[in-house]
């Protein structure tokens, strides 16, 4: 079984249609990238996938279990997570913060706990701070930790977009262009947190990348996508070489 | 045949709320915030006209076109003064909507200061002979609002197809950053909708108090809070939308004054606001517009 | 920083005092009438502006919805206490405290209904439809026999005699304090990032799995029980109340308090409260302009100041205590090697 598949999944916009018929296969530990020229419903795979958007027809299953219709928050829940083109941060809470609201999901403490400052509250609150901070040494940031995030350098903000969607426990994570305005180096070092999330994490990875030089160092497979049809798949090798990838990305 | 009177009452009282509605629906279009002050300016439409007819005694073909102008011009002041810093700044929804608030309960207190909070009569203004169609006698203010409202709303259609104005509107409505790049100059513009929106609350004053003649500070809420129904309902930011919310909306409150109940009406007017939110928030002509994630 | 037990258990000792302290300070002046029944009464309202602007606060400056029809949840609580003391046949000292359970749960009953569907639209529709609603109960409570239409209800009776003049306070005050505790309680936790979540980008929060319609209607629904629970107060205190006390002219005198404290700022709103409460009081030849004044704040603070005058900070005496005590410490250190 895979742990995620789509079949023939389709998404019309009002005449405009978005995404036709597209198949796709994740399993575990696999890291997988989605490429093509802009406007090719790259994005609107994922939202599709996180539940953001509704499909007009086809299945997406998680682990065998269909998530159509299932809310945003259902969806990251049962093991979806992901990040965004244009950054969404939590801008005014803290770098720590904007991790724990990721943790939110897996803590136990209720309102009442809350509110008269049970014993619960202050255990896991203490737990939760440990662990959001070890998620930021995973990137080197665990001195920004008390900083807004709106204050980090584009570079950093990036990077807790993916620490963020990492805290949320997911099975499968979503990345939308992490490499996205990267020099080189971060690049690099990019590509070594990718894989090292893979394998310390356990998880399998979906990316949307522009930059080549990434895709095809860090992806096992590659789906490409064209006016949102799906033109090719395969290794990077394959898909390098592939005439209709060319012809899509340099036009006809 | 009763019912047919009680249509034509409605669309003649549905023609104010049209006007009205049309300066949400512009100003919405523009830059997405709700004028909650637009209801106030029918207020001061009707004041400026009690104060230049009945406190200077001076002539109707005086008091209308002065009160027109005075209402673009206050519209434009307070775009100038109360928005205009906000919608440079991107400032966020809640703040537009705050200042909007504090803007409407100024005028108001403003004007219960100046001229104390008692209604204040209003004299005739278009005297008319009850208009006969037939066996059917339609009472001369209906008749008036009607023809007024039409000649108004194909001035504005000409105006914002025809003219390089309207369409420097209609760009800027759909993509502000866009149309300034093509050399609009969208302040200039959004002032202008301001003044037009206005004006032609103006024009609803002046019909409204020739139909119902009172005033009183208080009388933009109501006014105001129908015609905005009327907007959402039509489709708020569509210009039709307004014109056929107003009239429907008219047409809908007579009716319910005739067969249901006096008391009931504004609790009715109220509910479809809530139902139209509920169920089709953009309204009849609507479009739905997703946020792009 | 963080929750960490140690130096905010000093934190939370520093406050807890300070509020005690304050607690029997006016006590004690209240009982010897050195502070009289008017001022007394002030200082009631004060409080119970305080619990209405906290409480707004959480939706407004939290949660960043912007709610019209705050007054009408005070409306709810203030007849359904009223009208439990009145009507049950149990000794006041007992009742009231039950009475003012009741109103909250009332308020957050109607703040339930409201909420459902008025929290399924954003920004300016919300506002509008809360505005409605909040005119809605108005209306019913103008209307119903119940309520005694548009005439209200009086002869509500209040703890405080002129013998015992404190109760009424003591009340307000403890209740007030408890609404600021749990403000900040409710905040600074899980739940409280959640909502803040929602407020920064409703988007990303989902996609991060907070349940966003569950937080949203929990916060307007808490909101609600509060200023319920302030009406409940309010009207044993003026012991005459009618709907037009619970207008939309009332919704944007609290909203202003919020606005002008600083939206988000629990602090901020419960010094703008007592400013906004006192300040009245003693211009009371000036009422008449003052709606004219408060839309001018209004406006101004949009205009130069839109998170108003504390923005989302939080004013902390111990951690203002705990920066001077470092700053000396450091001098006293510095001396003590000889300077430099």
């Amino acid at each position: 079984m895979h742990l995620l598949l789509t079949k023939d999944l389709s998404i019309e916009f009002g005449g405009l249609q978005a995404l036709k018929d597209l198949h796709i296969e994740i399993n575990n530990r696999e890291i997988v990238g989605l490429i093509g020229p802009n406007g090719a419903g790259k994005t609107t795979v994922f939202n599709l996938l996180t539940g953001v958007y509704l499909p007009t027809s086809g299945a997406m299953r998680l682990e065998g279990n269909s998530i159509i219709g299932k809310k945003p928050f259902e969806i990251n829940r049962s093991g979806i997570a992901r990040t965004f083109q244009n950054i969404r941060l939590f801008k005014n809470m803290t770098v720590a913060d904007n991790i724990k609201v990721s943790m939110h999901q897996n803590m136990k403490y209720n309102t009442f706990s809350a509110m008269f400052r049970l014993p619960s509250y202050w255990k896991e609150e203490k737990k939760v701070d440990i662990k959001a901070r070890e998620f930021l040494e995973i990137f080197g940031m665990e001195d920004k930790a008390d900083q807004l995030a709106c204050n980090l350098p584009y570079g950093q903000q990036r990077k807790l977009e993916i620490l963020r969607a990492l805290a949320t426990k997911p099975k499968i994570l979503l990345l939308d262009e992490p490499a996205a305005g990267m020099n080189p180096t971060e690049t690099q070092e990019l590509m070594e947190v990718i894989r090292r999330i893979r394998d310390q994490f356990n998880i399998a990875i979906l990316l949307i990348e522009h930059d080549m030089s990434l895709v095809m160092n860090i992806c096992e497979r590659l789906y490409v996508l064209d006016y949102g049809h799906l033109i090719a798949q395969g290794t990077p090798e394959e898909i390098r070489t592939n005439p209709q990838v060319i012809s899509a990305y340099l036009g006809s | 045949m009763d019912f047919f009177n009680h249509i034509i009452n409605g669309l003649g009282l549905g023609s104010i709320y049209a006007l009205v509605a049309l300066g949400y629906t512009m100003v919405y279009g523009i830059v997405k915030l709700i004028n909650f002050a637009h209801g106030d300016i029918i207020m001061v439409g009707g004041y400026m006209v009690y104060l230049i007819m009945v406190k200077w005694g001076l002539p109707i073909w005086l008091a209308v076109p002065a009160s027109i102008v005075i209402c673009a011009f206050t519209g434009m002041l307070v775009e100038r003064v109360a928005y205009r810093r906000l919608l440079v700044h991107n400032a966020a929804r809640i703040s537009l909507l705050i200042t909007a608030m504090g803007v409407s309960i100024f005028l108001q207190n403003a004007f219960m200061l100046i001229f104390g909070t008692d209604p204040k009569s209003m004299p005739p203004l278009f005297q008319a002979e009850p208009f006969k169609l037939g066996s059917f006698e339609l009472a001369s203010t209906t008749v008036i609002n009607i023809v007024v409202s039409v000649i108004m709303m194909i001035g504005l259609n000409l105006l914002v197809n025809k003219t390089k104005i309207g369409k420097a509107m209609i760009a800027t409505s759909e993509d502000s950053s866009a149309a300034k790049l093509m050399g609009i100059n969208t302040n200039r513009v959004i002032s202008f909708t301001f003044a037009i929106g206005s004006a032609l609350a103006a024009v609803a004053a002046l019909l409204y108090c020739n139909t119902y003649p009172q005033i009183k500070p208080s009388m933009g809420n109501l006014l105001g809070l129908k015609a905005f129904v009327a907007a959402v309902f039509g489709g708020i930011g569509s210009i039709p939308g307004a014109m056929l919310g107003g009239y429907l909306l008219g047409v809908i409150e007579s009716l319910t004054k005739a067969y249901v109940s006096t008391t009931l009406t504004d609790a009715v007017v109220f509910g479809i606001l809530i139902i139209i939110l509920l169920v089709k928030p953009a309204g009849i002509l609507g479009k739905n517009r997703k946020e792009k994630v | 920083m963080g929750y960490l037990k140690k130096k905010t258990g000093v934190y939370y000792l520093i406050n807890a005092v300070l509020v005690f302290l304050l607690f029997f300070v006016l006590l004690n002046l209240i009982n010897n009438r050195i502070i009289n029944r008017t001022s007394t009464q002030i200082l009631t309202l004060i409080c119970i502006n305080i619990i209405l602007a906290v409480s707004l606060n959480l939706v407004t400056g939290v949660l960043g919805q912007l709610v019209l029809g705050h007054a009408g949840f005070m409306l709810v609580g203030a007849y359904t206490s009223a009208l439990f003391t009145m009507n049950i046949g149990l000794d006041l000292k007992i009742a009231f405290p039950i009475s003012l359970v009741l109103a909250g749960l009332m308020a957050a009953v109607f703040g339930v209904i409201i909420g459902i569907p008025a929290l399924r639209l954003k920004g300016d529709y919300l506002a509008i439809i809360t505005l409605g609603f909040g005119e809605i109960i108005r209306v019913i409570a103008n209307n119903l026999k119940i309520t005694n239409g548009a005439m209200g209800l009086s002869g509500i009776k209040s703890l405080s005699t002129t013998k015992n003049p404190s109760p009424m306070f003591i009340y307000a005050y403890a209740l007030a304090a408890l609404t600021v505790f749990l403000m900040f309680t409710f905040g600074r936790s899980r739940h409280g990032r959640a909502v803040i979540a929602i407020r920064e980008d409703e988007i990303a929060a989902e996609s991060m799995g907070i349940n966003t319609t569950y937080y949203k209607l929990f916060t307007f629904v808490l909101a609600a029980f509060f200023a319920g629970v302030a009406g409940g107060v309010f009207a044993h205190q003026i012991g005459v109340i009618d709907p037009s006390k619970f207008d939309f002219n009332r919704s944007v005198e609290i909203l202003i308090m919020v606005v002008l404290g600083g939206m988000g700022s629990i602090t901020g709103s419960v010094i703008s409260a007592t400013v906004l409460t006192w300040l009245p009081e003693q211009l009371r030849e000036f009422s008449k302009y003052r709606l004219l004044v408060y839309s001018i704040i209004l406006i101004l603070v949009m205009l130069f100041k839109p998170s108003g005058l504390l923005g989302r900070y939080e004013i902390s005496i111990p951690k203002f205590l705990d920066k001077l005590f470092a700053r000396i410490t450091k001098k006293t250190a510095k001396t003590k090697t000889g300077g430099a």
